[in-house]
This record gives structure tokens, sequence and C-alpha cells, in this order.
């Protein structure tokens, strides 16, 4: 249960300079919490709420609406399985029923040594490949019964390495102070500076 | 039919990610020559294009534009990058590929339309397009070619990296401006019928796909009339479509748009390659899981909107899902279903509780527990989501998703009843203990 740490309030603030309102920096903190914590804690809603200037219910009412967000541990590797149709003609409901028989777990739970989860998921933007999976949302293309055998042995052993639930991408966006044009909120009225002249003459 | 492809152009040199390979490879000289322009100069080059958004509904980006209340300032685009649509894989791979065209078509719209800031908003899912977007915008930020007095002319745009969190709706326009703002992602009562009048924090915004940005550098280097060039009537320039299913090469093709017909990219052995293992086709989603299906009859129509939209169906995200002979439709129906029924946002009681029954219904269908009446049923529950249940489909909700829903119920029970029927008939009703509903 953790506020978020010094090194992500910096972070934090560097998000909310981007944004004309604070509160659209709602879901680029809560992914910031994910990836402190692995998921959404309370008290990390409670420091958004602070920081975006809104109440916790309403960071929470935000934070329940999406998918990505956990609220309570989900395992180091979350792996979801595509179940969109791309995938089902091409038999992800055998896969799922593979990942379930062999790790011994039902989709949403996680396996006693508290490593991975499965998930039956939407589609998933690579039906090309179907099947496919997305463990911590890499992806894993045209995945047969022995490949998934393969990756969770690779996950166990540690030879296949991935980052941990929570990590999304591993470089974050910086716009230097002296390069950002800053014009996110100009004054009504007023046009921006390459802006010809008053439109509407026309 | 070797046509000039635009988007997917360097797609085949594995380094157009970086600022180096991009500039290289002729990147940032749309930009280079809008500045050149008058920002109505450059806008009127993408009306001449007739560019239609490729986000879904296919609507001229040009006269979009053109509908920004005058004088009214800050002024904001939102790039929709949530591609979740099944079926569809394009947006991603442009991302992934080559992220700094997409970035140059996000400046260029700005400098023509006078946007004062542009968000990205990229899928949450997406972790490697996150990475490359934000690798490219830093390396394009540290040259100049992004932030303040941009290329050192006197246009200045911040280009902001976004990411969503899980939610198929949230890539309906008013959805995405609801969830850029903070908020859970649901869709607006329109009217205002565009974003271009009241958009992100009530200001006028410009919400566009990603293939649709990455459309602009080329239309400013080569001119609108070299786009219009490429093409049919109502349907210019190239479109990129992803072939998934039962077909012997999978994959996502650029393909001159409005000539190019169902059968070429299906069957062509230059794209899919025909159906796998020599089986016979049985039918195929044209556009998207909100699309309804198309069969054997409808191969030779070209990939062209309107051709497509009189026949019954649309298409769409650039979505092509190919079913042979052994697929059960009944299955392939309930997928389709249950996945609306998952992505409803739950703000409109038809589409919530609709899309809900349906997909229970098909699902106890399956389960041997049909009922004869809930073939009538199904229509029924539609009938009150899309009256009428025509094409183009009319809504009691407030976004088209909660119609999309039908659009696979009615295309499967319209072709294949027997189906539905057999799954009835050989169903074993009597395990249904007595007085259970
Ligand atoms: C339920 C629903 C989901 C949508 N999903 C997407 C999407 O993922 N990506 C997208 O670009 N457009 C999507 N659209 C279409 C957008 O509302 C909008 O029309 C489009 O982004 C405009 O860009 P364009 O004119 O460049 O196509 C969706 C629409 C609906 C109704
Ligand atoms: S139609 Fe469905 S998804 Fe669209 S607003 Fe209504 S409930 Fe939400
Ligand atoms: S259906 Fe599985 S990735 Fe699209």
């Amino acid at each position: 249960m953790s506020r978020l740490s010094e090194a992500n309030l910096r972070i934090a603030h560097d998000i909310l300079s981007r944004y004309p309102k604070k509160k659209s920096a709602t879901i680029p903190l809560l992914h910031l919490a994910q990836e402190q914590d692995g998921y959404v804690t309370d008290d990390a809603m409670e420091h958004i709420a602070e920081l975006v200037e809104v109440t916790p219910a309403e960071v929470l009412g935000t934070c329940s609406f999406y998918e990505m967000f956990k609220r309570a541990p989900v395992g180091d590797y979350r792996i979801n399985i595509c179940h969109g149709i791309a995938c089902h003609l091409l038999g992800a409901d055998d896969l799922i029923h593979h990942a379930e028989e062999t790790l011994g777990v039902r989709q949403g739970t996680v396996t006693d040594d508290g490593k991975i989860s499965i998930e039956g998921v939407e589609c998933i933007a690579a039906c090309t490949e179907a099947p496919c999976l997305q463990v911590n949302y890499r992806y894993m293309n045209n995945v047969s019964n022995e490949g998934f055998d393969v990756l969770v042995k690779g996950l166990r052993d540690g030879t296949v390495s991935v980052p941990k639930h929570g990590t999304l991408a591993l470089t974050r966006q910086q716009i230097p102070e002296d390069k950002a044009a800053g014009n996110a909120w100009v004054e009504p009225d007023d046009a921006p500076a390459w802006w010809p002249e008053p439109e509407g003459d026309a | 039919m070797a046509v000039e492809k635009i988007v997917t152009r360097r797609f085949d040199n594995l380094k157009a990610h970086e600022l180096d390979e991009y500039v290289a490879t002729g990147g940032y000289e749309g930009l280079r020559r809008a500045l050149s322009m008058s920002p109505s100069e450059v806008h009127d080059e993408v009306r001449t294009a007739s560019l239609l958004g490729r986000g879904g509904a296919g609507f001229p980006a040009g006269v979009k534009w053109g509908f920004c209340p005058p004088n009214v300032w800050p002024r904001y685009l939102v790039v929709n990058g949530d591609e979740s649509e099944p079926g569809t894989y394009k947006d991603r791979q442009l991302l992934e590929r080559d992220p700094h065209q997409v970035i140059e078509g996000c400046l260029i719209t700005c400098y023509a339309v006078g946007l004062t800031q542009c968000f990205l908003y990229v899928r949450g899912e997406m972790a490697h397009a996150q990475e490359r977007i934000a690798k490219a915008l830093n390396e394009a930020y540290a040259a100049g070619y992004v932030g303040k007095n941009i290329l050192g002319s006197d246009f200045s745009v911040d280009v902001v990296l976004h990411w969503g969190a899980g939610a198929y709706i949230v890539g309906e326009e008013t959805a995405l401006i609801e969830s850029l703002e903070g908020n859970r992602g649901m869709p607006r009562l329109k009217p205002p019928f565009f974003p271009a009048a009241v958009g992100l924090y009530g200001q006028p915004t410009i919400v566009n796909n990603v293939e649709t940005m990455a459309n602009i550098p080329w239309i400013v280097e080569r001119g609108g009339d070299a786009f219009a060039a490429m093409g049919a009537e109502n349907s210019k320039g190239t479109r990129v479509f992803a072939v998934s299913g039962h077909v012997n090469n999978p994959g996502v093709y650029e393909v001159e748009f409005g000539t190019t017909t169902f059968r070429d990219i299906i069957m062509g052995d230059e794209y899919a390659g025909g159906m796998r293992d020599g089986k016979a086709l049985k039918g195929f989603v044209p556009g998207g899981a909100s699309a309804p299906w198309f069969f054997e009859e409808h191969l030779d129509l070209p990939l062209e909107k309107v051709a497509v939209d009189q026949a019954g169906s649309m298409l769409g995200s650039g979505a092509i899902v190919v079913m042979d002979e052994d697929t059960d439709m009944v299955k392939a129906c309930h997928n389709l279903v249950r996945f609306f029924a998952r992505e409803s946002c739950g703000k409109c009681t038809p589409c919530r509780e609709g899309t809900t029954w349906l997909e229970r219904i098909l699902s106890r269908i399956i389960a041997g527990q049909g009922r004869p009446s809930d073939l009538s049923l199904l229509m029924e529950v539609s009938e009150n989501i899309s009256p009428g249940i025509a094409w183009p489909p009319r809504q009691t909700t407030i976004c088209p998703l909660g119609p999309s829903a039908v659009s696979p119920i009615a295309s499967a029970l319209e072709r294949f009843r027997n189906e539905f029927e057999d799954y009835i008939t050989l169903s074993d009703r009597r395990v249904i203990p007595v007085g259970a509903a």
C-alpha cells in the first residue's frame, strides 16, 4: 500500500505539466502507480486524487472503467490470450483450455507460486498472427500448445525476460523545457503565432 | 497490380523508426514543404486529395478540418490510436514501424488547421508502439522537428503521447475525448455531431485516425492531385487491409483503394493467397466486427466505400476476416456478440441490456439449452437496439456500438439459420430443472 515514490512523483509532475487540465493526467498517473506496485493501491489512488485535484472517488471511477487497471496483485506475469474472432477461428479456445490445464488455474486467477495469471481477452491487434497472446503486454505470435509450454517454462526459470506487470513502454516521453512549444492553453481569441490573419472574412 | 505504396512505403526498412533513417528516406520533407506554404494552401491539398478517414466511418478529412469554428482558440488535435475493433491490425504497425511518419502527419495537420496541441492517444495494451512513439518524439524534439519554432519557423506545437488502459469504446471519438479528460470512456450525446465544434475541454477538436495521419506527409509532398489520381471515384489513394482467418498468407496489405477486389486480396497470390487447405469459403467479415458479413457472391466487389455500403456492409477499419466451410457460424456469431456485450460502456439501456441478453441467448443455444423461441427472441432484442435491422443501421442508442452487435446476428441468422436450428433441435431441454426460467 503505497503512495507514489519520490522518483515517481517527479515523473508525475512532468506528466501533469503537459496537460491543459490536470484531470487529464489521471490515466497516465494510474499507469505510473501500477508500474510501481504491480497493481493500483488505494493509497496511490488517494495520492493521484491530490495531484489531479479531484476526489479519490473520481479517480476510482475512472480506474474501474478500464480493463488494464488491477486493484489486486495479478502475479508477476499476466498472460492475456486473445479470443477475438481471428484467433477464435484458429484455435484460441483450445489454447486457453490448454493453458488452464497446464497451469492448473482458471481464467482470472493466479498460480500458487504467485507468478502467473491468465485471461482470455478481446482482440489485441495482431489478428494476422493468430492465435496470439501478450505477456505483460508483450506479444507472442502464432502460439501452439508447445510454444505456450516453452513460454511458461522460460518465465519460471528466467530464460524469458519480460518487464514485470505494470511496466509498459520502457522509454518515457521527455519534453525538454527549452524545446516545449507551451501553447497548450493560449488565451481565448488568441490565434497561434503561425496563423496568418483572422478567419471568417471569406 | 503493383501500385505505389504510401503509408507502408518504409515497412521493408527495419530502421525506419529511427530519425536518421527516416530523414534519409525523405522523412519530414512533407513538413518542410507545408511550412513553405500557407496553412490554407496545405488544407486545400488535403481537400483535393479527398482523403477519407481511415478509422471506420470514412469521413473526408479535408472536410472535417473545415468544421472548426473560425476564431475560436485553442484548438486541439487528438489522434486515435485505440485500434481494438476485432480483426483490425494496421495502426499498430504504422506506429511501430514508421512512427515519425505519423508524427509528421500530426504536425502538418496542426499547421494547416491552426491546432495548438496534439495528443497522440495510443491503445494501452500496445507497449511496443508506445515505446517507439516515445523514442521518436524524443528524437524529434531534440532535432527541432517538434516543439518550439519548428525548423526555425514561427510554427510551434507540442505532441503529447498519451495512452489508454483497455476499453474498446474509447475508440469512439467522443469517448476518446472523455478518456483524455481523465473520465470513464463513455460517448457523449450528440449533437453537437462533431468534436470539431465542441471537443476536448469544450474547444474545437479534430479527431483523426492514425492511418489518416500517416497519409498526410505523402499528400503534401506529392500533391493532392497525385493522391486523387490513385484509386476510384469515391475512394482515393491506397488503403491498408489486414486479412486474417482461414487464408494461406494472413497479412497486412496496402492496396490501391477502390479498384482492388475482395477476390484479389483474399485469393490473390501476392496477397492472402487463397483458402487454407483448399477449403471452400463460407463467409467473411469485410470491415471489422461491426460489419455485416459478406459471402462468395460478394468476392468481386471492389474495396470501394460506396460499392460496399450499397451491398449492405462497410469497409470499416480495413479488417477482413475469412471463414472457411468448417466454421461453426453460431459460434462465430457468439464470439462477435460477446465482444460487444463485454465492451458496451453501459451508458444506454438498449445496448447495455440488449447486448448482454443477446450474448446469453447465444451462449445457451451453444450449450445445448436453446429454445425454439430463441431465434425470434434474438431478432426482437436486436430490433430494440436497431429498429428495422437495416443497413445503414438505425439506433436507439447514443453511439453505434449497440447496433454493431446486431450485424453478426442478422448476417448469421439470415444465411445460416439451419445451424442455429440444429443446435436447438439437438439440445436436451430435459436437463433444465422444473421451474427454471
Ligand atoms: C464503437 C466505436 C469504436 C471506434 N474505434 C475506433 C478506433 O479504435 N480507432 C479509430 O481510429 N476510430 C475508431 N472509431 C471511429 C472514431 O469515432 C472516429 O470516427 C475516427 O477516429 C475519426 O478518424 P478518421 O476520420 O480519421 O477516420 C470508432 C467508432 C466507434 C463508434
Ligand atoms: S451504445 Fe453502448 S457503448 Fe455506445 S454509449 Fe450506449 S451503452 Fe455505451
Ligand atoms: S482477433 Fe486475436 S489479435 Fe485480433
